[in-house]
């Protein structure tokens, strides 16, 4: 035998068939691609592109054992985490560091870092990783695809998947979540673009947390950027984050 | 050499209860992606802390097979060695068919598997994933292109067949280097960030993909009885051989490098000497199961004669590769990301601690399931185009390899 197939004539219904479903494929699928593009676009037009916002998280304030940041957070953005699941999500967790030969003991909060260089949204297939020109990282919740590669790629353990569906009533409108999508701290966008700060930021009490504008000279942030040392978590990565923290161990 | 002849796959009963096996299998993956998909991934062994679980160890492992499945139809086109010829067409069309199960698994495991379109429409040009989407998509194309060159009935269509192959064949290293710098680009984790990443996955393509094509080989042939000669099936172990230690090399490279450097001792000393799941399945699983086992089979004095140590070597050399993925993949997201160099730190999000995981049913079903689909997508395709050689005896093959191996044994044809 060989690979000779005898000729076959056109099916013209099947052509015709063929062209009619590529049609409808494509007025079914384009609105859909459209509408998305549109609604990234118009959130990113309120964007001030002058501005970097940034915090300055001052570890000889923070203290171990308080979590009012994360309960602010939780409060705000709507999201639970039962004690010891490892799949509840955590937009901002305290981290208790401690030098093991010295045993200096310190606490800090940490979340997403808002990077300059954010490789999480270097790496994201569909741009849903994305970074707002004022330097806000956030995830476009309507086009990702749930791939988890910008959790592989974050060196700040920052995001989350919602590994199961969220409840209606822990859903707040500013904060869309959803099963199957990653998450994480939105450096409360809401707030932010209506003047207002960071909910985390708000909530702490022994005022360890300062919100503000890393390119104001003039801002609160920056002077005592410029007064005290302060450092960046992993600032070896090259990542550049917003966060920035007074007296790093 | 004689003309090679092709013709579809024969067997009645027998080719019906395989695809209605892996038909099954291909199902059940499916079923349990529906599982995984209706429930979240809470039901899965995947948490935030190990968020790549099974379903990414087949799905690399596959993609990177199939790459290497095309490696002996490039070595017949590209580099002229004629025992590889006739299997030319089994092999572009059998890459393609492993590619698609490995994208099986790892498009059913996404967390929003019905935004696939949007994975198609929308493109961040910096992501090596987005890269990846074309390369897979241009792979499919290229080599399908290639196996229409070779079955051509047409002088002038064949006479592209070089070409194509070789337009193939640097797709596939290209497509391999993507692969590899999944890992080797991610920055932020001890285990990854190396360059080596993408010329070892290319290595490592080799030898699944030889392994695999011989399993699947030697198993069609044996199964409807077809001459299959032992020289060709010798000379082919014998290649698995050098590839499964090229594979070794790089990654024994990797590991030295990683341990040379202070920064990195945690995280080696983890993997190789930690005593736990990943040095168990490094060690016995890729080093002494997948590499040294199959590297003597293959060069044994009775790989001459017979088919078995070929078969066994290749079995291994898949469960060592399966085993090397494994390692990789979860072994490089349990060691804990490092915030604080030379710190001990702890949270409610089990920073600083290595991080548990355990595979469940459905994550492994699903990714069984991309095996079965690239076998059962092979197996219909020699049903119905011609792709299988009537005859692999080494004297229609390559007479050189009758000298070689000393003895040609032909199957039984059947009565």
């Amino acid at each position: 035998m060989s690979g000779e197939t005898p000729e076959t004539p056109v099916d013209e219904a099947r052509r015709e068939f063929l062209r009619n479903a590529a049609t409808a494929s494509v007025l079914t699928l384009a609105p859909g691609v459209t509408l998305m593009t549109a609604g990234v676009s118009e959130a990113q037009a309120k964007v001030d592109p002058g501005k970097r916002w940034g915090m300055l998280i001052d570890t000889t304030k923070c203290v171990s054992g308080c979590d009012k940041c994360v309960s602010a957070c939780k409060a705000e953005n709507g999201w639970q985490a039962e004690e010891g699941s490892p799949t509840d999500p955590q937009w901002i967790r305290k981290v208790d560091v401690k030098d093991p030969r010295t045993g200096f003991a310190m606490s800090l909060p940490v979340m997403c870092q808002h990077c300059a260089n954010p490789p999480c949204v270097d790496v994201c297939p569909t741009g849903a990783s994305m970074q707002r020109a004022d330097g806000i990282v956030l995830v476009n919740r309507h086009i990702c695809i749930g791939c988890r590669y910008c959790m592989m790629a974050c060196p700040y353990k920052a995001r989350s998947f919602a590994h199961e569906e969220v409840p209606e009533n822990e859903k707040v409108p500013w904060a869309p979540r959803g099963q199957g999508c990653v998450e994480s701290c939105t450096l409360c966008v809401h707030r932010v673009d209506v003047g207002g700060i960071p909910a985390c930021a708000e909530a702490c009490d022994k005022g360890a947390i300062l919100f503000g504008d890393l390119n104001d000279s003039t801002s609160e942030i920056s002077k005592r950027l410029a007064q005290f040392p302060a450092y960046q978590i992993r600032a070896d990565l090259g990542c550049d984050p917003g966060v920035h923290y007074a007296r790093l161990p | 050499m004689k003309r090679i002849h092709y013709s579809l796959l024969e067997g009645r009963v027998g080719y019906y209860a395989a695809l209605a096996i892996l038909g099954a299998i291909a199902g059940a993956g499916l079923l349990a992606a529906w599982y995984m998909e209706h429930y979240g991934h809470v039901v899965t062994g995947m948490t935030n802390q190990i968020v790549w679980g099974m379903p990414h160890v087949f799905a690399v492992f596959l993609i990177v097979a199939a790459s290497g499945v095309l490696n002996v139809a490039s070595i017949g086109t590209v580099f002229e060695r004629r025992p590889y010829k006739p299997l030319g067409r089994l092999s572009a069309l059998m890459a393609v068919a492993v590619l698609a199960g490995g994208l099986m698994v790892l498009v059913l495991d996404l967390g929003r598997p019905d935004r696939l379109i949007v994975a198609m429409t929308k493109y961040n040009f910096k992501s090596i994933f987005a890269w990846n989407i074309y390369l897979y998509n241009g792979f499919f194309a290229v080599v399908l292109l290639y196996l229409y060159t070779q079955m051509s009935s047409k002088f002038h269509v064949r006479s592209y067949y070089k070409a194509a192959g070789t337009l193939a064949f640097v797709w596939r290293l290209i497509l391999t280097t993507g692969t590899g710098s999944i890992f080797g680009w991610l920055v932020a984790r001890q285990g990854y960030d190396l360059a080596i990443y993408a010329p070892m996955f290319i290595a490592l393509s080799f030898s699944f993909g030889l392994a695999l094509f011989l399993l699947v080989t030697i198993a069609l042939y044996r199964s409807v009885e077809r001459p299959l000669g032992h020289g060709l099936v010798n000379r082919m172990g014998r290649l698995l051989g050098v590839f499964v230690l090229a594979a070794f090399y790089f990654v024994a490279v990797a590991h030295l490098t990683n341990l040379y450097a202070a920064e990195h001792q945690g995280v080696e000393r983890f993997i190789l000497f930690g005593g736990n799941i990943y040095t168990f399945l490094f060690w016995a699983g890729f080093v002494l199961v997948g590499t040294i086992i199959p590297f003597a089979l293959v060069f044994s004095r009775s790989a001459r004669t017979s088919y078995k140590p070929v078969v066994i070597a290749s079995l291994l050399t898949v469960i060592g590769g399966m085993s090397l993925i494994y390692v990789i993949i979860i072994g490089g997201q349990a060691y804990p990301l490092v915030l604080f160099p030379g710190k001990e730190i702890s949270s409610s999000f089990f920073d600083g601690v290595i991080n548990p995981y355990a595979p469940s049913f459905p994550e492994i079903v699903l990714g069984v399931a991309g095996f079965a689909t690239a076998i059962l997508i092979t197996v219909f395709a020699t049903r119905v185009l011609p792709l299988m050689p009537v005859s692999l005896a080494d004297e229609d093959v390559d007479p050189h390899l009758v000298q070689k191996s000393g003895e040609v044994v032909e199957m039984k044809k059947a009565a």
